[in-house]
């Protein structure tokens, strides 16, 4: 514990547990009880039954037996496939999250400095498409993207194009898909953090003769650090897991590990494989994960 | 999807009609494939009987298992396709069926019975719904458009060259998503069993075959297909009797003037039983072994044939299916076609892993 932390509990321990406490259950009941159950499963060999793996423990004469095996693990290893669905999950959920901070950036930080009605106007803009379901909006940009749709009709009777340009089914649509849905996750942290930024630190590097590139570079973009992490994490970790996108709008071409789970948990009815694959794309997501908390506990050390 | 929704709401529909002007005596969950049913026969049946359907669809018979090895489904009537009930039987899942509750079994196709009797000994566990082919369903003009007048149009080489298939690409090419009926075509297209249980024959010869054909694939889909094929999106797919079928019918209704056809290739066909089952955990028995009868009825069943193209398994029936179905060979085929059909039967979990090893790295190119 920091000594930051510390402080506080000293000073308020009944309230301080009453903070904490519920995050704990909830991070137990969410997280540490299903992964446990995944990780056992991990360990089990797959099986003709129901469920279809074999079970942890034998309790047969009075001798409990636990049957663990890391055969699953080794066999990830034996299949250049999974390190390659990693890899591209990762490239793929990286890609997606340079987009989104490029074009979300800029307009969390019009939203920021605007004033007023407006700026509850823009923020309701970013989270209403939000309320219809997210199905429905990938279904809507199958219809745009396809090859007899919207976009492609448009610009064939405008003549820009002969033959209809191929967009469904591939990559591009996926990242299309991607962006779209997770804008708003980067934009709001972002926006949040941007609109605390103190007019008066720009007001003193104005006077002291920074233009406004050098006043974005060294005093708005190191301040909105905080803002940038939380809103690209919020986007990397859960499209490196994607299934519902790339399954919609990708071609067979686009390979990510949701997928694969799927086929390992589907096709081939291997529950314990499937559960090594999602054991270790967590692993993968907890280095990010850690990176990401070690930076905001060195801030709030900072501001303390 | 567009029309899973569709069916969905109506059968949402008859749902909430049954549920305003009759007393319901018991509920039956039912999950039953996607376009699968007569319009009508869900609110028939709950007029009837006064009780209330709760409708649901899947598109994939794996979707389906991954519900049914985890247990507690929540549904009273299951169909797997009959392969997958074999297996589903071996891992313990389903209830026999209580045959005297089946006032209507005696209508049942004994040579078809004796058939699925290869997956299901005795017939315990399951009473046939439909029946089909896997076959190829096209947009003739396109195909002969693509490929010229000398286009291989009865045969697996259609779609199974990869020349041809190369030339199909650039106007839309879709594959079921189910490695056992694409690998059975590749198998038996190379001259193979195809339920061969050698575990090569998945690595070898047939899986480099689909390697070439993947890049000229545009997807890979179990149910996308009808849509697509109506629309003029692809002009062939590896795809099942009555969904392409549908796909003629729903291009017909759109006079889109895309003319979508099917056939059952010379060298021979996968034939699959989509069967009615019931979960060992199911909670409406009763009500489930009354809805199985129901579609037993022949004029009820000829109903359901008559609206979603696919053959059923109840010989009194066929004099009440419209004629344009019961002439079509391609859903009722002759005995020398139906000579050339073959069933899958379960394979090792050897063999499992090792087709779908090979789908996934012929499907993701890898």
């Amino acid at each position: 514990m920091s000594p930051a932390r510390r402080k506080i509990a000293w000073r308020l321990p009944g309230q301080y547990l009453l903070v904490v406490i519920p995050p704990y259950i909830w991070l137990l009941l969410f997280f540490v009880i299903p992964f446990a159950i995944v990780f056992k499963i991990s360990l089990a060999e797959s099986a003709i039954a129901q469920p279809p793996y074999t079970a942890f423990y034998e309790y047969v004469e009075d001798v409990l037996t636990f049957r663990v095996s890391f055969a699953n693990y080794l066999f990830l290893l034996t299949d250049s496939l999974y390190f390659d669905a990693y890899v591209s999950s990762l490239r793929i959920a990286a890609i997606s999250t340079l987009i989104c901070l490029v074009v979300g950036y800029p307009i969390a930080y019009g939203i920021a400095r605007t004033q007023g009605p407006l700026q509850s106007l823009l923020l309701m803009l970013v989270i209403l498409p939000s309320w219809t379901s997210f199905l429905v909006r990938i279904y809507a940009w199958m219809g745009l993207l396809r090859n007899n749709g919207i976009i492609n009709s448009v610009l064939m009777s405008l003549g820009v194009v002969d033959e209809p340009i191929r967009m469904m089914n591939t990559e591009f649509a996926v990242y299309i898909g991607i962006v779209y849905t997770y804008l708003p996750f980067l934009i709001l942290p972002l926006y949040a953090n941007l609109v605390k930024l103190d007019n008066r630190l720009l007001e003193a590097a104005t006077d002291l003769g920074a233009g406004p590139v050098s006043r974005f570079l060294r005093i708005t973009l190191p301040l909105s650090m905080g803002g940038v992490i939380a809103g690209c994490m919020l986007v990397f970790i859960p499209v490196v897991g994607e299934f519902v996108i790339p399954e919609l709008l990708g071609g067979s071409e686009t390979l990510m590990i949701g997928k694969v789970l799927w086929g390992e948990f589907f096709n081939n009815r291997d529950w314990p494989v499937a559960s090594a694959v999602a054991t270790v794309m967590l692993v993968l997501l907890l280095i990010p994960i850690t990176l990401f908390h070690r930076y905001q506990f060195r801030e709030m050390e900072a501001n303390d | 999807m567009k029309k899973t929704s569709k069916q969905s709401i109506i059968a949402l529909f008859a749902g909430l009609m049954a549920a305003g002007s009759v007393q319901a005596e018991g509920t039956v969950n039912v999950y039953n494939w996607s376009d699968y049913i007569g319009d009508d026969v869900v609110a028939k049946f709950e007029k009837e009987s006064g009780i209330k359907v709760v409708y649901d669809v899947f598109d994939s018979n794996e979707v389906l298992e991954g519900k049914l090895l985890a247990g507690r489904t929540g549904y009273d009537i299951v169909v797997p396709t009959s392969e997958f009930m074999g297996r589903q039987i071996k891992a313990g899942v389903f209830q026999p069926l209580q045959k005297d509750k089946l006032s209507n079994y005696g209508q049942l196709d004994p040579a078809l019975m004796k058939t699925i009797a290869i997956m299901d000994p005795g017939n315990n566990y399951g009473v046939p719904y439909m029946w089909g082919t896997t076959g190829i369903g096209m947009v003739k003009e396109k195909v002969i458009a693509a490929l010229g007048p000398d286009a291989p149009l009865d045969s697996w080489e259609l779609v199974l060259n990869p020349d041809n298939l190369a030339k199909l690409n650039k106007c839309g090419v879709a594959f079921l998503d189910s490695p056992t009926e694409i690998f059975a075509a590749a198998l038996l297209h190379l001259g193979k069993d195809p339920n061969s249980t050698d575990v090569k024959d998945y690595q070898g010869e047939a899986k480099a075959l689909l390697q070439k054909l993947a890049p000229s694939v545009t997807y890979f889909h179990s149910s996308k297909y009808i849509d697509d094929l109506a629309a003029g999106e692809i002009c062939v797919a590896i795809g099942w009797s009555g969904d392409i079928a549908q796909a003629k019918v729903d291009a017909e209704e759109a006079k889109n003037g895309v003319e979508v056809t099917y056939f059952i290739p010379k060298e021979g066909a996968q034939m699959f039983f989509d069967i009615l089952t019931i979960p060992k955990d199911a909670g409406n028995v009763d009500e489930a072994h009354a809805f199985i009868n129901f579609l037993m009825q022949p004029e009820i069943a000829a109903e359901n044939t008559n609206f979603i193209w696919f053959a059923n398994p109840i010989p009194a029936a066929t004099p009440l299916i419209d004629e344009e179905i019961t002439g079509d060979p391609s859903i009722y085929p002759p005995p020398e076609v139906v000579e050339r059909l073959y069933i899958s039967t379960i394979k090792t979990p050897k063999v499992d892993r090792a087709m779908n090893r090979a789908w996934t790295e012929i499907k993701t190119n890898q």
